[in-house]
């Protein structure tokens, strides 16, 4: 099924298959589906044979980083000496991104067995799923299914009879973007404020409550029992090319297409298939000007590189930019794209945790001159400068934050300078009110 | 529960701090207890309940959390003022957020959030409206692009509003 439109012939649909079908929400309208069949097999496995599978099917994070989840487990202490724990980052907060909420939304089961095969594997009795608190109905939904999970023996004590223990928390978020990077989310489940740690220690090695931790995006998890189900050999080989990039992706497309939701696709599928096939193109008499297509945090592609990309990790590499979450924002030809890049910089700088300089001084900075440009009180210098303050937010802080600020100013005054020079020129009328 | 708690279980009375965990809501604390290695890192959860007893996480409250997660005040006023959900001041009886970041932006969102402004009687962002029925804020990504322009009255997801839905869904939060 698809939701919120019917699948589309193009898609390959895994993870979506029950989107929209209210019965595979519940413990029996699951299992009736095939769930839990992994778990149980999984269960039967070493923690060794496990992660070889997930290994081999060349399964990378959905969450944004694409690094090969097999690999990150791998890096679990193989003795269980003291606690290990697994986190679930359902904390889905990159604009453009919508997908993990509609896997919680359907599919609550598929995401809490993926979990607790994760959490057998790394050698973890609990597993803490971090939601972020404005998704209401996911956090009523997977608490429900948690408990049903319980009451049928697959989570507990002695997890379907085999004398493991899988415990599962929902912890739900208050407000803050920043929570979803991996060590702010650790501190935020510890009860403190959601500033990322430096690194090293890798999470594996000290995370959460200083012990061996993953963390492991939604999407990721929830491909999981299908990995144990149907091998890793098929899940390998879908993919349409490219070995480094295997199995589906849930692709969330929003803006001005005219079917903006989530589809599914085989890595590798042409981007011009999504966009016009899957999300039927520009809305009647436009054209698309731009496309971000892996949340906000990544460079800005114009329509001709969008076009001619292969959807995968390195197709988009190619073509300049990356496939991050996969939260695909689309604008047309009426898109003032100086507007949208300061709105961009508004939601980086409200979001800092402000605990290192480039990032705190420069996401404001950045913000209030865009703002300046848009009121028509620009200078030709302020290219310049929003150049040097983004190359002085990249690579240069903790995490990532400030350095996805830049990636759009910067892709935005390479590909579309001359709409800034409108505005500096006086050539365009000011968008906002001079400060 | 307070004796001062609205029909809606919010109390906005600013003193005296009658304490919020106590009977049931203590018993739930307890049981949180079990569920991590630290009290500390019950704090997330506390001030959620805290919220949804009292509407609000007042000074007094924060003393309380403090006390009963064995933290001091100023620590649990740094955690509270991290997380944008937390209301530090009394909101309306119904509190409305409203993406407003690019997605939603260029679908129109700050059309839906003038709507609001005007409908609700809140004249800006932040402020609460003459008869103390709404708050209205804005927010950054909630996380529903694909069915913009989404927004959360108290608990209730709702996608696709315009400024023509605005008045109908209103009407449903006396």
């Amino acid at each position: 099924m698809g939701y919120p439109h019917p699948s589309h012939p193009k898609e390959t649909v895994v993870l979506s298959q029950y989107f929209g079908d209210p019965e595979a929400r519940g413990y029996d309208g699951w299992v009736k589906r095939g769930g839990y069949v992994a778990l149980r097999k999984a269960l039967g496995m070493t923690r060794d044979a496990i992660i070889e599978e997930v290994k081999a099917s060349g399964l990378r994070g959905r969450g944004g980083a694409g690094f090969p989840t097999g690999l990150k487990w791998s890096f679990m202490p193989k003795e269980v000496t003291r606690p290990h724990y697994l986190v679930c980052n359902a904390d889905e907060s990159e604009p453009g991104t919508f997908k993990d909420r509609e896997i919680m939304r359907w599919t609550p089961h598929a995401m809490i067995e993926g979990c607790a095969i994760a959490a057998y594997a790394i050698g973890a009795e609990r597993c803490y799923i971090y939601i972020r608190g404005e998704f209401t109905d996911p956090l009523r939904i997977v608490s429900a299914a948690v408990e049903e999970a319980y009451a049928h023996g697959a989570l507990g004590a002695d997890a379907f009879g085999s004398g493991k223990r899988i415990d599962m928390v929902l912890h739900r978020g208050a407000g803050a973007y920043i929570c979803g990077e991996e060590t702010a989310m650790m501190n935020s489940i510890e009860g403190k404020r959601g500033n990322p740690r430096i690194k090293p220690p890798f999470p594996a090695a000290a995370g959460l409550f200083g012990m061996p931790t993953t963390i492991n995006n939604v999407e990721t998890l929830t491909a999981v029992p299908h990995i144990l189900n149907r091998g890793a050999a098929w899940y390998k080989g879908l993919c349409l090319g490219n070995p480094k990039s295997t199995g589906t992706k849930l692709i969330s497309i929003c803006g001005h297409v005219q079917r903006p939701g989530n589809y599914e696709v085989t890595m590798g599928t042409p981007l011009k298939d999504i966009l016009y096939d899957m999300a039927g193109g520009p809305k009647p008499g436009r054209t698309f000007k731009a496309v971000i297509p892996g949340g906000s945090s990544v460079p800005i592609m114009t329509r001709e590189e969008a076009e001619a990309a292969l959807f995968d990790y390195e197709g988009i590499v190619e073509k300049g930019s990356m496939l991050g979450s996969a939260g695909m924002i689309v604008m047309d030809d009426t898109t003032d794209m100086v507007y949208q890049i300061w709105r961009l910089a508004r939601f980086y700088a409200h979001e800092s945790c402000a605990q290192c300089t480039q990032c705190r001084e420069g996401t404001a900075w950045t913000t209030k001159i865009l703002e300046r440009i848009l009121a028509g009180k620009g200078k030709q210098e302020d290219f310049q400068l929003l150049l040097d303050l983004s190359e002085n937010m990249t690579g240069k802080t903790i995490c990532v934050l400030s350095d996805s600020c830049a990636a759009p100013v910067v892709s935005g005054i390479q590909k579309f300078r001359s709409e800034f020079e409108a505005y500096i020129a006086g050539a365009r009328e000011p968008a906002l009110a001079a400060v | 529960m307070s004796a001062h708690s609205t029909q809606g279980g919010r109390d906005t009375h600013t003193a005296p701090h009658e304490p919020v965990f106590t009977g049931d809501t203590r018993a739930r604390l307890e049981r949180l207890f079990a569920l991590y290695p630290t009290k500390q890192a019950c704090l997330l959860p506390a001030l959620w309940m805290v919220q949804e007893v009292r509407g609000w996480i007042s000074e007094s409250a924060i003393g309380e959390v403090a006390e009963v997660l064995d933290l001091t005040p100023a620590y649990v006023k740094g955690v509270v003022t991290f997380y944008t959900m937390y209301h530090t001041h009394p909101v309306g009886r119904h509190f409305i957020q409203v993406c407003t970041t690019s997605p939603c932006n260029i679908c129109g969102a700050e059309d839906v959030v003038k709507a609001l402004l005007q409908a609700t009687g809140c004249g800006e962002l932040g402020a609460t409206s003459p008869d103390g029925r709404f708050t209205v804020i804005e927010v950054e990504c909630l996380g529903a692009c694909g069915f913009a322009t989404p927004i959360l009255v108290d608990d209730d997801f709702i996608e696709s509003v315009t400024p023509d839905t605005v008045p109908g869904i209103l009407l449903r939060y006396p």
